[in-house]
């Protein structure tokens, strides 16, 4: 059980998903969870090895590297992949709702159960939501916790268990070139939700005002 | 034998489940076996070789890690996952057995039997009543204990949910009180505040299935009454089957197949 679990949910979600929504699939497979797993993985695994300080003293260096990073950016990288994924499956819920209910019935009630409308577009919307707000959280939370996106080379450590102010120095600092690429890729499906969110308003609209339109008439 | 054998099993009880019981699930792989495997273990992975004791001490250091952690988060997490799914095993002994006995009442020709083949018998979904009732009502009773003991067994034995940065070691063969430092301490907490949040997540799902299954029995029990007290002498077969029907297409609502692609 790792990422491949995750993979098979999101294909089952590909299924009932617009245009759109299947772009996004995309993005986040291959620039999200592709690039984790191929690269980001190997850059941050030693990262508590090779955060060396200039001190013998034990105990500081361990100190001083849960000070500058409190939660591991890889860490916040899957949590962040996974909570952003998970508002999808409500989608999932929903229609496997609406085929159950057909066979209990033992009729269609459906044109199509997939189909987005009625309560399934509210469930899809409502997905949209939480996805765009997970997304943003995460990227306020990196903002927050590492002071923007850069990491520098050397970070100066004063903390009370270390003796004096000491110089640490982070592994592969440029290397975490690929956060700027996780921020990139969050940027882009902040872009697209609110786009799909928006051209479903639009379609929903468009098929409503037709028949308002018909029924004033009459 | 991975955490992937689990899902093939749980994933076969699934099918019999209520919709809590769907989302207790989905919950209990993608934000506690999923997590404790991505993110958890890296966390927990260097944790006895990043322990280090301000001593030169031989024997100190290990002394002092194995003092303040019997047992490690991880593999605790690990026990209690394994022990909170297994009593859906008992659902789904109890769901294969009652299938053993319809395709041996099938093999025999027996009337009574309104399957056609062996792959309906198969493929057909029980529903929630009778000795099943029993047997999933006490499956959720045991997962529930389960939790608390392995929640109340974590706070017990770590004082609490928070990782301390520095722990302060006098066990033998440690010369004097030894400082000590935990590797992670910070990220250690965010993710034991994480599993403890979910298991109380998971523990509200259990209890309100719980609710809901005994509503629905004593509201089965209640209209059943109901209907004898109407007529006593006989039994309307038909009236019985059109209740049932009625119950039928009420619990569609809440008796949901949630798809569980694999």
């Amino acid at each position: 059980m790792s990422w491949a679990f995750l993979c098979d949910l999101l294909s089952g979600v590909n299924k009932y998903s617009t245009g759109i929504g299947r772009i996004w699939v995309a993005v986040v497979f291959i620039f999200c969870l592709l690039v984790y797993v191929a690269a980001a993985e190997n850059i941050w695994k030693h990262e508590y090895d090779e955060f060396e300080c200039n001190i013998k003293q034990p105990g500081c260096e361990n100190v001083c590297f849960d000070h500058f990073f409190p939660v591991s950016h890889i860490r916040l990288w899957a949590l962040q992949l996974i909570m952003a994924s998970t508002p999808s499956l409500l989608v999932v819920f929903h229609v496997a709702s609406r085929e159950n209910r057909e066979k209990h019935h033992n009729q269609k009630l459906y044109r199509n159960p997939g189909n987005i409308d009625g309560g399934l577009l509210c469930t899809y919307l409502i997905s949209l939501i939480l996805k765009t707000g997970f997304e943003i959280v995460f990227l306020v939370l990196f903002d927050k916790l590492y002071n923007g996106f850069k990491i520098p080379h050397l970070v100066k450590c004063d903390i009370k268990l270390c003796p004096n102010t000491v110089d640490c120095y982070i592994s592969k600092p440029t290397e975490i070139i690929f956060l700027y690429f996780l921020v990139a890729t969050s940027c882009l499906c902040i872009v697209l939700n609110p786009s799909e969110l928006s051209y479903l308003i639009f379609k929903y609209s468009i098929k409503c005002y037709p028949k308002r339109h018909v029924n004033k008439q009459q | 034998m991975d955490w992937g054998a689990l899902h093939t099993i749980l994933g076969g009880v699934n099918k019999h489940s209520t919709s809590i019981g769907k989302i207790w699930l989905t919950v209990l792989f993608i934000f506690r076996i999923m997590i404790l495997v991505v993110a958890a273990e890296r966390v927990w992975g260097d944790e006895q070789q990043d322990f280090v004791c301000n001593t030169l001490q031989p024997g100190c250091r290990n002394v002092c890690y194995d003092h303040f952690f019997p047992i490690s988060h991880i593999r605790l997490w690990a026990l209690q996952l394994i022990f909170v799914s297994t009593p859906a095993l008992l659902v789904a002994m109890h769901v294969a057995y009652r299938r053993h006995e319809k395709k041996r009442q099938f093999r025999k020709g027996d009337q009574k039997c309104e399957y056609k083949d062996i792959e309906e018998i198969r493929k057909q979904r029980f529903r929630i009543e009778g000795s099943l009732w029993w047997t999933y009502t006490s499956s959720i009773f045991f997962r529930l204990i389960f939790e608390a003991v392995f929640m109340y067994a974590f706070y017990f034995m770590y004082d609490g949910f928070r990782m301390p940065r520095l722990m302060k070691c006098n066990a033998w063969p440690c010369p004097n009180t030894v400082d000590c430092f935990v590797s992670r301490p910070t990220e250690k907490t965010v993710f034991t505040i994480f599993m403890i949040a979910v298991s109380s997540i998971c523990i509200l799902l259990n209890v309100a299935e719980l609710c809901y299954l005994l509503t629905k029995f004593f509201l089965r029990r209640s209209k059943k009454a109901g209907n004898l007290k109407q007529q006593p002498n006989h039994e309307n077969k038909e009236e019985t089957k059109q209740n049932e029907m009625n119950e039928l297409i009420s619990d569609s609502c809440q008796n949901t197949v949630i798809g569980f692609s694999s």
